[in-house]
């Protein structure tokens, strides 16, 4: 239903998409995508904190990604708050499909000028062949419209936004507090307050950040394994005894 | 000839597969690194438990002229044990990152094996005959009381069951804060460099009399790390020494630029002598460019007059001439680049693969004319310099019958797809092949799947 209402407001003339979608699945704009990148590459980030020692190339890669989002968001002027205040599965339904983040930049600049929806349809061409058999998406498109509706009213005011968001990346990059998200709706509600320094991020110095809560998550990250917290604290019991030793002796 | 016909005019067959057959892969099983030494007589792999398995290549079979020696196990040695950092709070895999050989000097074999940290070098040896006829020790060792020693007599070697042994001879750590990912020797076969991260180390061998040491390097030769880590953008991701020369080195970085630099210029490179760079076309341009830019490995030439560079799409050939752009650039599997947001999500487009030449024809040293490397689904690519052809093979046990050729594999990248052809929604990610090798002077190939081995040869006439 909020799909069908978002379409008659904004997007006139596709009534035909309603009908082959089932209103369900609906294809997101460039800056919902981009959106969505940003939050899977702070998400990805945040779990290069592993039991074995993250790998600098990947995590400098994806760090380098949110660095040229925030710069064209800042070029566009199209800020959105990194939802500090929404419950963590809300943060999860905005990781919408980024198919579109793939076209090159010419295609961008065609489908950009016109309405969100407007490349639709040709986007759904192309994609009907293969949507139905794409197995590596892993994104909750299901949950897409929810999160159409909530963005709408965020596009509507995105000049207030602006400071919060920078705060948040400047945080994640500059700060030295070490913090470690316990829940996934602390992952994200603390965003502002996660501070993590680059230096301990990249080369995983910290030594509160084993993510003992990543299941949720675990589709979008392949490859980790993360160590429960009981683990991590009688590590760290057994490095406070050897500290002591040293400082003593 | 190698050269004239090319990659598609050698005819590969299924020759041997090593491994599990099942489909539950142990992680400890998965293989990371493939070696050939530099006769081709072994084949060393590495794996994620630390193991280092060494094949050995049959003699040639008289009787049958048409097949070569298959490879057969001939050591198996655990070469790095897990670690814990303890100031760091954390593990440290025991994964074999790479393996180089030694060219052969004496009766033993060498090889240097590396994980994230630190570097052995392990010499294999064989033994054939045993001492025996100590005037001091029984037979098993045990010391005779000498009081009971009345004659003399000369211990003789007696022949004895072949065994293969596996001691490591130095070890080389300490000197890595980041994790390892080349270790490449020099020409000199003196020296070595170690690439980390932000950091190239340079060793000296120390293959002297001392049975076994623990070494520092010499000096480190480059240094990118910024002085304030928050700066970091860019770091390195493989590094090799250049065939001939033994002061010049290039490495590679995560935003595709290959450094050439020479160590008599200054002991510390941090400034190179050259800067090999092809700038970006703007029409593909994407939030991915840089992550696909990036550099998996660095290959020179036999000749050491060109370069080879793997990116995750591509293989690009540089003249180390012309650092304005490469000479040559071949697609291993462009279908990809409309799928690099779902790649991304799900860390393939993280994934490093290497890639390597052809061995020096007998015929014609020292030529690099053909081009391998692997991609998914268990497929490996193969392009010819010369005809600029290419053939798309696949590792599967499915075409495992001796001296039948390979069947070319297809990938449908939209549209149609015709019988025979794979859609690109269909491929396995996780069946990926990102270590490849080339025996040094034969059309053998060995591929590793997740945790197989394939060995392929060319069918001989």
């Amino acid at each position: 239903m909020f799909v069908r209402g978002l379409k008659r407001k904004c997007f006139d003339g596709e009534e035909d998409i309603e009908g082959t979608l089932a209103g369900i699945k609906a294809i997101p704009s460039y800056n919902l995508q981009r959106q969505s990148l940003l939050d899977m590459s702070l998400v990805k980030l945040q779990l290069c904190h592993m039991l074995v020692e993250p790998n600098l190339c990947r995590s400098v890669l994806i760090a380098n990604t949110v660095r040229q989002i925030q710069e064209e968001m800042t070029q566009d002027g199209t800020w959105q708050m990194i939802n500090t205040q929404s419950t963590g599965q809300a943060s999860l339904d905005r990781l919408v499909s980024t198919d579109i983040l793939c076209r090159s930049a010419r295609d961008q600049a065609e489908g950009k000028h016109a309405p969100a929806y407007g490349t639709f349809n040709k986007e759904f061409e192309s994609d009907q062949a293969q949507d139905s058999s794409e197995t590596m998406s892993t994104a909750s498109s299901v949950q897409a419209p929810r999160n159409l509706q909530s963005n709408a009213w965020e596009m509507e005011n995105p000049q207030e936004n602006k400071g919060n968001f920078q705060k948040s990346l400047d945080q994640i990059f500059e700060t030295l507090e070490n913090k470690s998200p316990n829940t996934v709706e602390d992952l994200f509600s603390e965003v502002d307050n996660s501070y993590y320094d680059l230096d301990t991020m990249l080369t995983g110095m910290m030594s509160n950040t084993k993510m003992g809560h990543c299941d949720s998550l675990e589709t979008f990250s392949s490859s980790t394994n993360t160590a429960s917290n009981s683990n991590c604290k009688s590590d760290l019991n057994d490095l406070d005894h050897i500290v002591e030793i040293l400082v003593e002796s | 000839f190698l050269g004239a016909g090319g990659g598609n005019d050698i005819q590969w067959c299924f020759s041997q597969v090593k491994g599990a057959v099942d489909d539950d892969v142990a992680e400890a099983d998965i293989i990371s690194t493939v070696e050939f030494n530099h006769s081709g007589e072994l084949l060393a792999t590495g794996d994620k438990g630390g193991r280092v398995v060494i094949f050995q290549q049959e003699q040639e079979n008289k009787t049958q002229s048409h097949s070569r020696g298959e490879y057969n196990v001939y050591s198996t040695f655990q070469s790095h044990e897990p670690e814990f950092d303890y100031l760091k709070s954390l593990e440290i895999e025991e994964k074999i990152n790479k393996i180089r050989w030694l060219p052969q000097k004496n009766a033993a074999q060498f090889l240097l094996s590396t994980n994230d940290k630190t570097i052995k070098l392990w010499k294999i040896s064989e033994r054939d005959k045993r001492p025996e006829g100590y005037n001091l020790k029984e037979e098993d060792g045990r010391y005779r009381d000498p009081t009971t020693v009345t004659t003399l007599r000369v211990p003789v070697f007696r022949p004895m069951d072949l065994m293969v042994e596996a001691s490591p001879r130095r070890i080389f750590a300490n000197a890595h804060t980041y994790h390892i990912n080349s270790i490449s020797i020099n020409s000199d076969y003196e020296t070595y460099l170690s690439a980390d991260d932000l950091r190239i180390n340079l060793w000296h061998l120390e293959i002297t009399d001392r049975s076994f040491s623990i070494l520092l390097p010499l000096f480190y030769i480059v240094d990118i790390k910024p002085a304030n880590m928050e700066e970091l953008t860019e770091v390195i991701t493989a590094a090799e020494f250049h065939p001939n020369s033994c002061s010049t080195f290039v490495y590679s970085s995560s935003k595709g630029t290959i450094r050439l630099c020479d160590m008599r210029a200054s002991a510390l490179c941090d400034r190179h002598s050259k800067l090999f760079e092809e700038p970006e076309d703007p029409s593909n341009r994407s939030f991915f460019s840089e992550i696909i830019s990036s550099i998996s490995d660095v290959k020179f030439s036999h000749s050491g007059r060109y370069m080879m560079t793997r990116d995750y799409l591509s293989v690009k050939i540089w003249d180390l001439n012309m650092e304005n752009r490469p000479v040559e650039t071949y697609q291993v599997h462009e279908y990809l680049r409309s799928k690099l947001c779902s790649l991304y999500e799900n860390d393939c487009i993280f994934d490093k693969f290497e890639c390597c030449w052809n061995g020096s024809d007998r015929q014609v040293e020292f030529l690099s004319l053909i081009v391998m490397t692997g991609s998914y689904n268990n497929f490996f690519r193969m392009f010819d310099r010369n005809t600029k052809r290419d053939i798309t093979l696949e590792a599967s046990r499915e075409n495992n019958k001796p001296r039948t050729v390979l069947k070319p594999r297809k990938v449908c990248a939209s549209g149609k797809r015709k019988k025979d052809e794979i859609s690109v929604d269909s491929l396995d990610f996780n069946k990926k092949i990102l270590h490849t090798a080339w025996h040094p002077k034969e059309n053998i190939i060995a591929v590793a799947t997740t945790n197989n081995l394939y060995i392929f040869q060319d069918k001989m006439n």
